[in-house]
C-alpha cells in the first residue's frame, strides 16, 4: 500500500480524519521550507501539500499567488522542490507529500524524467491543477508507473459522469474543491458540500479531502464531520506573508493554528 | 462580395482542415489544460457553440451585425504609392481597421456576445492588451445591454490610456491587474479568476485564438469572415488569390481569420510576423513561435515563452496587443505542419514601417499592425510586380498616438 493508503487506512481505523496543510515551497525562503514541514507534522499534519511556484497561477487567489512569487524570486525551481522532499525524507519516512502546481514546470522536466526524480526523492502523489483526466493519456500512467499518486480535483460543478471518470482515474485520494472560486475565497456553505460529499462517495471508495475556504478550527472541525481530509493553504500562507521577515514567528503561528484545527477535528 | 452569398459562406466551415478534433486538439496543440470547476462550463459552452453553428437565425442575426453595425464587408485596399516605392510585389491591405471600434477584434466579439445572450448569460467579462477587444467587448455589452467587467495589466492601463477611457464610457468596468508581468497573461489570469468564481451568470469573452476548446476554433470561426471576404474580394479585383498573405500574431487572431480560408490554396504562402521586440538575440521579446517551445498555458499546449524551468517569461513589445508569451495552438500546428512561415520584426523596424504607410497612404496602422507591414515591406522587393502581397490591416493607430509620440521623446 502506498504511504498515502497507508495513512487514511490508519486514520478510519482510529475514526479520525486527516489534516492536510498546504504551503508553496520556497516561500519565503527556501530555507524555511523544511523546518515548516517538520514543524507541522509536529502539530498534527497527517500528510503535506507542498506548492510548486508557478509564475500564473490560474486556479489561485491573490494570497497564492503572492506566495509563488515570494519563492520565485529566489528562482525555486521543480528540481528544488523535489530536493526538499529528499532532504524531508531523511528525517520523516512516515508523511505523505504530495505536489501541488501547475502542469508546464512538468511539461519543461518532462513527465517520465519528473516520476523518476520525484519517486526516488519520496514524493507520494501529485495533484495537477491544469490537467484534467481528458487530457491525462501520457501523464497518468507515468506518474502510476512510478508509484505516484494522481490526485484529482471534483468541483461544485462535476456532475455524475465526470465525477465517476475522474474516480476511475485518480488514486491516493481525490479533492473536492469545496466552492466555484479560486483558493482563499470565504463563501463556503457546509449544506451544498455534504451533498456533493454524498454523490461522490457513491462513486468511489477512495478518501476525499475538501478545499478551499477552510480558515480556522471551527471550519476544520465543522469539515472533518463530513469528509476524510481538510485541507488547509491559505490560511496558512497568509501567516507566512504576515511575517514574512521573521520565519520563526510564521512557523510557531502556523504551528498554533494547525494545533487548533487537529484539536477541533478530533473532537468533532 | 454579394450579400445573398454570404450565408452559404457562413455556413460553410473556414477550410477543410477537420481540425480541432473533438476535444480540440491541433495535432499536439490546443486541448482543454483548466481546472476541474471550469470543464462542465467548457462543455457548456461547446454545446451551446455547436446549436448556434447549427441554427441559420444565428448566422443571420450575425450578418446583419456584421453589415450595419460592424460595417462589413471591409474592403481591399491596393496600397499602390506604397508598393511603387518598395517596388517588386503589389501591397494590398484587407482594411479591418475600417471596421467599427477600429480593429478586427470586433468580428469576434459580436459572435460570443450573440452566444452569451443564447445562454443566457447577464454578465460579460473579457481580457485586454492593447485595449482593442476590451472596447470591443464593452461595446456589444453596452449594446446588449450586459454588465461588463474588462480585466487589464497594470502596464497596459498606463499605456493605452484613451482605450481605458473609452471602455468606461461605453460602460464597462475596468480592473487594472497588478500580479506577475501586469500585462496581458495577467489580465488572463485574472479574467479566469473570476469567471471559475463567477461561472452561473458570466460569460468570458475571450479576444483572441488561446485558452481552452472550444475558444480557439470558435474566435477562428468568427474572425474567418476576413479571409472569406479577401478570397472573394481578390478573385473579383484580380482574378486571381494573393502570392502572399500577411498578418502580425500575438495570440493571433487576425492572422488565424485571414489565413484559414486559404489554408487549401497551396499556392498563397502565408506568413505570421511575431513582435521581435528589441531583437530575437536579446530575449526581449514576445516571439514564441520563432523562439519558444511547447508547453502549457492558458488552457492549451502551444509554443510559449518559458525559462528552462517551466516558468513563463515576461515579453515585450512596443505593442501592447503582441506583448503576450503565447500564440493560438493553430498557430503552432500550422508552423510544424510547415503551412505556415512565422518571422518577427523589432520595435524599431515597426515604428519604421507604422511612418511609413502614414506618409504614403494616409492609413495610419495600429503598432501591432505595423509588424506585418514591415515583413511585407522586406519581402516585396524580392517579388516581381505581377505578384501580390495581402496585409492584414487588422486595427488603426489612433489608440498609439501616445506611444509612438513618446518614441520620439514627445508627451501629448
Amino acid at each position: 500500500m502506498s504511504r498515502i493508503g497507508g495513512v487514511f487506512a490508519a486514520l478510519r481505523e482510529q475514526g479520525r480524519k486527516a489534516l492536510v496543510p498546504f504551503v508553496t515551497a520556497g516561500d519565503p525562503h527556501p530555507d524555511v521550507t523544511l523546518p515548516l514541514m517538520h514543524a507541522m507534522v509536529e502539530a498534527g499534519a497527517d500528510l503535506i501539500e507542498l506548492g510548486v511556484p508557478f509564475s500564473d497561477p490560474m486556479a489561485d487567489g491573490p494570497v497564492i499567488q503572492r506566495a509563488s512569487e515570494r519563492a520565485l524570486a529566489h528562482h525555486v525551481s521543480l528540481h528544488d522542490v523535489i530536493d526538499l522532499v529528499r532532504r524531508f525524507r531523511e528525517t520523516d519516512s512516515t508523511t505523505p507529500v504530495v505536489l501541488m502546481g501547475y502542469l508546464n514546470p512538468i511539461e519543461a522536466m518532462g513527465y517520465e524524467a519528473f516520476a523518476d526524480a520525484a519517486s526516488a526523492a519520496g514524493v507520494d502523489g501529485v495533484l495537477t491543477v491544469d490537467i484534467p483526466p481528458e487530457e491525462g493519456g501520457d501523464f497518468v500512467p507515468a506518474m502510476k508507473r512510478h508509484g505516484i499518486d494522481p490526485i484529482f480535483l471534483l468541483a461544485p460543478t462535476s456532475h455524475r459522469a465526470r465525477i465517476e471518470r475522474i474516480t476511475a482515474t485518480a488514486s491516493g485520494f481525490v479533492y473536492y474543491v469545496s466552492l466555484k472560486g479560486v483558493t482563499g475565497a470565504a463563501n463556503l456553505s457546509l449544506d451544498s458540500v455534504r451533498d456533493k460529499l454524498a454523490e461522490i462517495r457513491a462513486c468511489t471508495d477512495l478518501p476525499v479531502g475538501v478545499g478551499f475556504g477552510i480558515k480556522d478550527a471551527e471550519t476544520a472541525g465543522a469539515m472533518a464531520r463530513i469528509a476524510d481530509a481538510v485541507v488547509v493553504g491559505s490560511a496558512l500562507v497568509s501567516r507566512i506573508e504576515a511575517n514574512a521577515a521573521q520565519p520563526d514567528v510564521a512557523i510557531n503561528e502556523i504551528r498554533e493554528l494547525l494545533g487548533t484545527m487537529r484539536r477541533a477535528m478530533d473532537a468533532a | 462580395m454579394s450579400i445573398d452569398n454570404v450565408s452559404e459562406l457562413e455556413l460553410s466551415p473556414p477550410a477543410d482542415t477537420g481540425l480541432p478534433d473533438q476535444r480540440g486538439h491541433f495535432g499536439r496543440f490546443g486541448g482543454r489544460f483548466v481546472s476541474e470547476t471550469l470543464m462542465a462550463p467548457l462543455d457548456e459552452l461547446t454545446r451551446a457553440y455547436a446549436a448556434a453553428v447549427a441554427d441559420p437565425a444565428f448566422w443571420e442575426e450575425m450578418e446583419r451585425d456584421r453589415r450595419d453595425y460592424v460595417g462589413r464587408p471591409s474592403p481591399i485596399y491596393h496600397a499602390q504609392r506604397l508598393s511603387e516605392e518598395i517596388g517588386g510585389a503589389q501591397i494590398l491591405l484587407k482594411r479591418e481597421d475600417l471596421n467599427h471600434t477600429g480593429a478586427h477584434k470586433v468580428n469576434n466579439t459580436i459572435g460570443q456576445a450573440l452566444l452569451a445572450k443564447r445562454m443566457g448569460k447577464t454578465r460579460i467579462i473579457a481580457e485586454t492588451g492593447a485595449g482593442q477587444h476590451g472596447v470591443a467587448s464593452a461595446t456589444v455589452a453596452a449594446r446588449l445591454g450586459l454588465e461588463c467587467v474588462v480585466y487589464m495589466g497594470e502596464v497596459d492601463v498606463a499605456r493605452q490610456e484613451a482605450n481605458v477611457y473609452r471602455m468606461r464610457l461605453l460602460g464597462a468596468r475596468v480592473e487594472a491587474v497588478s500580479s506577475g508581468s501586469k500585462t496581458l497573461k495577467d489580465a488572463l489570469n485574472e479574467a479566469m479568476r473570476d469567471w471559475v468564481t463567477n461561472v452561473d451568470n458570466t460569460f468570458y469573452i475571450i479576444g483572441t485564438v488561446a485558452g481552452p476548446h472550444p475558444y480557439p476554433a470558435m474566435v477562428r470561426d468568427f474572425q474567418a469572415v476576413i479571409g472569406r471576404e479577401s478570397r472573394e474580394q481578390m478573385l473579383a479585383m484580380t482574378g486571381r488569390l494573393p502570392d502572399v498573405l500577411m498578418a502580425c500574431v500575438g495570440g493571433g487572431s487576425n492572422a488565424i481569420g485571414l489565413f484559414h480560408p486559404f489554408l487549401d490554396d497551396a499556392d498563397v504562402r502565408i506568413i505570421g510576423v511575431e513582435a521581435a521586440g528589441n531583437g530575437l538575440d536579446t530575449g526581449q521579446h514576445a516571439a514564441p513561435l520563432c523562439a519558444g517551445r511547447p508547453g502549457v498555458l492558458h488552457g492549451n499546449r502551444t509554443y510559449l515563452m518559458e525559462d528552462r524551468d517551466g516558468q513563463i517569461i515576461e515579453t515585450h513589445s512596443v505593442s501592447a496587443g503582441l506583448d503576450y508569451p503565447g500564440v493560438g495552438p493553430e498557430h503552432a500546428w500550422l508552423k510544424d505542419t510547415g503551412r505556415a512561415e512565422y518571422v518577427a520584426v523589432t520595435d524599431s523596424e515597426a515604428l519604421a514601417a507604422f511612418h511609413r504607410l502614414t506618409r504614403t497612404e494616409g492609413i495610419i496602422p495600429a503598432l501591432e499592425t505595423s509588424h506585418a507591414i514591415a515583413q511585407a515591406i522586406k519581402l516585396a522587393p524580392t517579388m516581381s510586380p505581377e505578384q501580390s502581397i495581402l496585409i492584414n490591416l487588422s486595427g488603426r493607430g489612433d489608440k498609439d498616438m501616445h506611444t509612438v509620440a513618446a518614441q520620439e521623446g514627445l508627451k501629448l
